[in-house]
């Protein structure tokens, strides 16, 4: 028992490195999907100190719209952009209809209103485009779709090019992000408004634009994620199920931190993908991803109560 | 007018602090308890025990189990419907080992079960707070639900992997199973969610009670005035856990028949926070109102369209129905964030001091 729990499975991962770095591989590319969504999460929680649960139907919302779109006949680039509009008008009435009214409200008040609205997205989007899975429209899109492969110690890797291309876009939309965080005015603005909301106001920083604008940009990071994810599974509301893999990747990162976003679903990705492989399926009967990155997450916790990079915890009476 | 309480004196503190300072308000209680015990099983057919009366009973219990949790003790948690299956395959494991037990008896012990579990996965509270914690009991819920569907023993190794509830008699007469009586078993459940709101009436009410409100409102303060916080959280989430691991075995013995692990998934767990947070976070009364409200409302669009005529097919009215309940919970949050108990409380109010303003 105890040599198939310490010893067993390390001497596997050095027997075929070939696959183990292909399991690594997957879950660097799984993680960089979990890592995305919960950077819109946290794009969200900075600046409003609300937790929007909503992001994970964004994405499948978003990619549900481009290939319905396309279905219609719409040029490829077209539906990105009308897309992105569809995004920029939901982000406008969601702060119009819902989170204008509840402004000042308790924390967990504005967490049910984002399931009130992930519920009626679910609703509408199975209404307009049907419950079936549909195609990513990968090709039309420009992404190349062979694989690469190569061959490290003498075995064999095999990395899909569309998997490369995820990383890559993922990898350049958090530096663009960062550049427009730190180094643009409407940046400075969110940040300022997520350290503190009166202060922000006080010196003629608009609330309503702000949330409109990160919501726009939840956005675009859901569309991003739900081409990248789409291209691997298929777009369907089962993508939905990946919003709650983000959770635990916000836990382990912190909740107000863009590099903890990145690095906790780096981590969280790969290391439940290596657990699966080599102590879940032998031993616990397979499916533990299902809740390792939570129990992962909660261990972290019960050491550093605010995740590995989140802000510290100050409370006074 | 019906509601005035001038004449009604209080003399002592006791008085002023009984169950119902005001006396129409134990009239109001007597008139729906008449309702609930007397009048609805007379007139009910077998559609409203089954779609309505049931599963609103069973709901609001699930929901108040919640809602000491999260309403008073301030500790949010998304695991609920785990708790709940910890309850039901605990009592599946009970009436299969132990046949002769009695039925009733084994709901309410099943309720021990998950309380021991509620505690063990309540322990991080004493040092996560807020939204982290709320995904630390995500943990719970996805961990346990894993585990009812990859532990055989739980399910007595089945081929199909779900819990069946065999046929249970209590006095001579079936009350659990395919041949149980739809009245029979809403009376069970309706002694049941009585006795249990008692005692969560007074728990909150009590001594253990104001611990609770006092970490909620402000933890560090409440361990400055002396407040053991680890007993506090810890027996919120054993109270609560316990009650809704009851409404769990309720949920599957008295109502569904049948259940697979994946019922007790996360879908379950929002639909009792809804409750919940829709009827008032803090109050016990608010958690029957929501129930009524989630439970209700879906049934209520599923009949509206035939009657009224319209064609439409049962997978639109399905994805209608999620869309309304999306907007009405935004709805409701907009118009009252403290719920419908909040609502009640207003009006009851005006009511007192009706026709003045003031």
């Amino acid at each position: 028992m105890l040599n198939d729990i310490f010893v067993a499975p390390f001497v596997d991962m050095f027997a075929a490195p070939d696959f183990l770095m292909q399991v690594l591989w997957e879950g660097l590319v799984s993680g960089i999907l979990y890592a995305l969504i919960a950077l819109g999460f946290v794009l969200i929680y900075r600046s409003s100190r609300i937790f929007n649960f909503a992001q994970g139907i964004m994405v499948v919302f978003a990619a549900l719209t481009l290939v319905g779109l396309h279905a219609m006949g719409v040029p490829a680039w077209i539906c990105i952009l009308l897309t992105l509009g569809v995004m920029f008008v939901l982000a406008v009435v969601i702060e119009r209809v819902v989170l204008r009214p509840l402004v000042g409200q308790p924390d967990i008040i504005l967490f049910m209103a984002t399931i009130g609205i992930t519920l009626f997205l679910i609703g509408l989007g199975e209404i307009i485009f049907g419950g079936e899975n549909k195609v990513m429209i990968t090709e039309e899109l420009g992404i190349p779709t062979g694989s690469v492969l190569l061959e490290p110690f003498g075995g064999l890797l095999i990395l899909e090019q569309k998997d490369i291309t995820a990383v890559i876009v993922a990898a350049l939309l958090v530096v663009g992000l960062l550049i427009f965080l730190n180094k643009t005015r409407m940046g400075r603005a969110i940040r300022a408004l997520g350290d503190d909301h009166q202060a922000a106001l006080s010196v003629g920083i608009s609330l309503q634009t702000i949330w409109v604008l990160v919501w726009f940009i939840a956005g675009i990071i859901a569309l991003v994620t739900g081409i990248a994810w789409g291209a691997r599974a298929g777009v369907s509301f089962a993508l939905e199920v990946i919003a709650y893999k983000a959770l635990p990747v916000l836990m382990l990162g912190g909740l107000e931190s863009i590099t903890g976003a990145i690095i906790g679903g780096l981590m969280i990705g790969m290391l439940e993908k290596l657990f699966e492989i080599y102590w879940g399926q032998p031993l616990l009967g397979g499916n533990t991803e299902t809740w390792f990155a939570f129990v992962l997450a909660l261990i972290v916790l019960l050491f550093r109560p605010q995740g590995l990079f989140g802000e510290r915890i100050i409370e006074r009476v | 007018m019906l509601y005035r309480t001038a004449g009604q004196f209080k003399t002592s503190y006791t008085a002023d602090q009984a169950l119902f300072p005001i006396r129409q308000d134990a009239y109001l209680l007597g008139i729906i308890l008449i309702f609930a015990w007397v009048v609805f099983p007379l007139t009910a057919s077998e559609f409203t025990f089954q779609t309505l009366l049931i599963p609103i009973l069973i709901y609001s219990l699930a929901a108040m189990g919640l809602n000491i949790l999260t309403g008073y003790a301030g500790q949010l948690s998304l695991g609920t419907a785990a708790f709940m299956g910890v309850g039901a395959y605990a009592c599946y494991k009970m009436v299969t080992i132990m046949p002769w037990m009695n039925p009733v008896v084994a709901i309410l012990l099943s309720g021990v079960f998950s309380a021991g579990v509620g505690v063990a996965f309540g322990i991080p509270s004493l040092r996560i707070k807020g939204f982290y914690l709320a995904i630390a009991t995500l943990a719970a819920q996805f961990f346990l639900v894993w585990l009812f569907e990859k532990w055989a023993w739980l399910y007595n190794y089945n081929a199909s992997g779900a819990i069946q509830v065999p046929n249970l008699k209590m006095f001579g007469v079936y009350i659990a199973g395919p041949q149980a009586d739809s009245m029979i078993q809403y009376f069970v459940v309706l002694g049941i969610v009585t006795l249990l709101t008692l005692l969560c009436i007074n728990l909150t009410r009590g001594n253990l009670g104001r611990t609770w409100k006092a970490t909620r409102d402000m933890d560090i303060a409440a361990e400055l005035i002396g407040i053991n916080l680890m007993k506090s959280k810890l027996t919120a989430f054993m109270v609560s856990s316990y009650v809704v691991g009851v409404a769990g075995a309720l949920f599957v013995f008295m109502w569904r028949g049948a259940a697979e692990p994946n019922l007790f998934d996360i879908p379950l767990s929002f639909r009792i926070l809804f409750i919940a947070i829709i009827g008032g976070l803090g109050s016990i009364m608010g958690n029957y109102l929501g129930a009524i409200l989630i439970v209700g409302l879906p049934v209520m669009l599923n009949t509206l369209p035939q009657t009224l005529g319209i064609p439409i097919s049962s997978a639109m009215v399905e994805h209608l129905n999620i869309m309304i309940i999306g907007s009405l919970i935004i709805f409701f949050l907009i118009i009252e964030p403290h719920g419908l108990a909040r609502l009640w409380a207003l009006i009851r109010e005006k009511l007192i001091i009706w026709p003045f303003p003031y």
